[in-house]
């Protein structure tokens, strides 16, 4: 399986691009099958699942309804004062009721090495870039989150994001001590569109061991239990087609650098604290094919290694993300 | 006897208060009617509510999805009862005298793909009437709840 993967994520990349090939040159010729009402099945999010961009929501991907399936192809870039991630995948919703997802990140750390490998004359970090590939699957249990306008009563799914971190040798090292290099997240999401407000509203309860996402491993010195985090999304309609929002998720905080008591007499060296994150963006659908989402987003401190000049601390920066759909 | 006593009642607490339509509610309406015209006003009072009917029903035509149920004779009255039906709920002073949502609807086999065919249908007209997107999603969000009464797949 571990060795299998990363030659899948190699296939996948090749799919979404041909995919949005063929999603780009049907834009006019609009299929019976997308007959979802416009951005209600969300947009891609970061690991893949539909929602918004930082978080799942109880939406079913895709723009099919109870009797079709819906897809689609995501790209996402995102770009932080010292880090860079790239992410692509393909979400399937069936019959508006269950959702297959398959994300790959790749989470550019150059920077890092370059600095740490200058500061200490040595390559303790080896790698340009940290991987991980994360499949999804997502259950509507109850409720129509755009339809039932008189009721109070939100969509309600059901989610897990399997997720395999492929640099398991450098997550588990000293500099950052996770414990296990692949997880499960477990969620349960709701979602509510207040028609006459124009307001889309989500709430998800995740239940995770994931230290940033997964990208640095799963469990830490700190902590090696599941925690419940809190993500919260609003979502206001402009117009048919443009959405402005904001969202905030809640992240572990599991990581203590077993480095910092092994060679640096407890001195916080190398810092691993883990903060929420938070984002303001604006999601453009010009088509049921194409939808376009541009953020600011803001992830908190990731990885500082001040000594040797990494003095990072906050990583805040764009997150751009276009998905193309069946 | 006591429902009549109950409304003359009820009628002179209406009548104290500045109100102006006292008409009963059509009980095949299908939802409740709004509170006040403001929704009303930006649709264009009753005359842009019967221009927006007859632009929706081109397009109901014109899509390929709708098309079956609406490429028939029935297109005045549908249109006139829809007329009549909005005009209502956005209380403008109107009662709706067609059939119920579920009766008039039942047999048309309508899946939700249909229900949501016909709504972008609805939100096209409402565009080209220049009605602001947030007094649509007004009206929308009193139809968006008869798919319950409407969808039978
Ligand atoms: C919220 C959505 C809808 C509303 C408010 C609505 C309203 C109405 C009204 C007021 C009538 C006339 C009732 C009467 O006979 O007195 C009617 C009839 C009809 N509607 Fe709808 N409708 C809706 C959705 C749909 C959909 C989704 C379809 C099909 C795609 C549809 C197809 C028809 C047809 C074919 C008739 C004529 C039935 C007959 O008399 O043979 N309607 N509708």
């Amino acid at each position: 399986m571990a060795h299998s993967l990363p030659s899948l994520g190699f296939k996948l990349k090749h799919a979404v691009l041909l995919a949005c090939l063929a999603a780009s040159s049907s834009v006019i010729a609009d299929t019976s099958l997308s007959n979802k009402l416009l951005l209600t099945g969300g947009v891609s999010q970061v690991e893949g699942a539909a929602g918004g961009g930082l978080t799942p929501w109880a939406v079913i991907g895709g723009y099919g309804t109870n009797d079709e399936i819906g897809a689609n192809v995501h790209y996402t870039y995102a770009k932080t004062g010292d880090y860079k991630l790239d992410s692509y995948g393909v979400t399937v919703g069936f019959y508006d009721r269950v959702e297959l997802s398959i994300a790959e990140q790749k989470f550019d750390i150059g920077n890092l090495r370059n600095k740490v490998t200058a500061g200490l004359g040595a390559d303790v970090i080896g790698r340009d870039t940290l991987d991980q590939t994360i499949i999804g699957a997502k259950v509507r249990v109850l409720g129509e989150a755009v339809l039932d306008a008189d009721s109070w009563l939100p969509q309600v799914a059901v989610g897990l994001q399997y997720k395999r971190n492929h640099d398991d040798r450098f997550i588990k090292s000293a500099v950052i001590g996770a414990k296990s290099s692949d997880g499960v997240d477990l969620y349960v999401a709701a979602t509510k569109l207040f028609l006459s407000q124009s307001l889309l509203v989500n709430s998800t309860l995740r239940f995770t061991k994931a230290n940033q996402f997964g990208l640095l491993g799963f469990g830490g010195d700190r902590h090696d239990n599941y925690q419940p985090q809190l993500e919260l999304s609003a979502a206001y309609l402009l117009s048919k087609n443009i959405a402005i929002g904001a969202e905030y998720r809640m992240k572990p905080n599991n990581l203590r650098s077993p480095a910092n008591a092994a060679l640096f007499g407890g001195q916080k060296v190398v810092d691993l604290d883990e903060e929420d994150a938070f984002d303001l963006f604006v999601a453009y659908a010009p088509t049921k094919h194409v939808s376009l989402t541009l953020a600011y987003v803001n992830l908190g401190n990731i990885a500082t290694v001040a000594p040797v000049g990494a003095n990072y601390g906050t990583q805040d920066g764009v997150y751009a993300s276009a998905q193309f759909g069946f | 006897m006591y429902k009549l006593v109950f409304s003359l009642a009820l009628s002179s607490v209406l009548l104290s208060a500045p109100m102006t339509v006292l008409a009963e509610a059509s009980p095949n309406l299908g939802n409740t009617a709004m509170e006040t015209d403001e929704v009303f006003q930006a649709f264009g009072g009753k005359t842009g509510l019967v221009n927006i009917m007859d632009d929706f029903m081109i397009n109901l035509v014109n899509d390929p999805r709708t098309k079956p149920y609406f490429d028939n004779e029935k297109q005045t009255y549908i249109k006139a009862m829809l007329v009549e039906q909005m005009c209502e709920l956005l209380n403008g002073g109107c009662r709706y005298p067609g059939r119920d949502m579920k009766s008039s609807h039942t047999g048309l086999n309508i899946n939700r793909a249909a229900f949501n065919a016909l709504v972008e249908d609805f939100q096209l007209a409402m565009d080209k009437h220049q009605v602001p997107f947030r007094a649509q999603n007004k009206l929308l969000a009193k139809l968006a709840p008869m798919y319950r009464m409407i969808e039978e797949k």
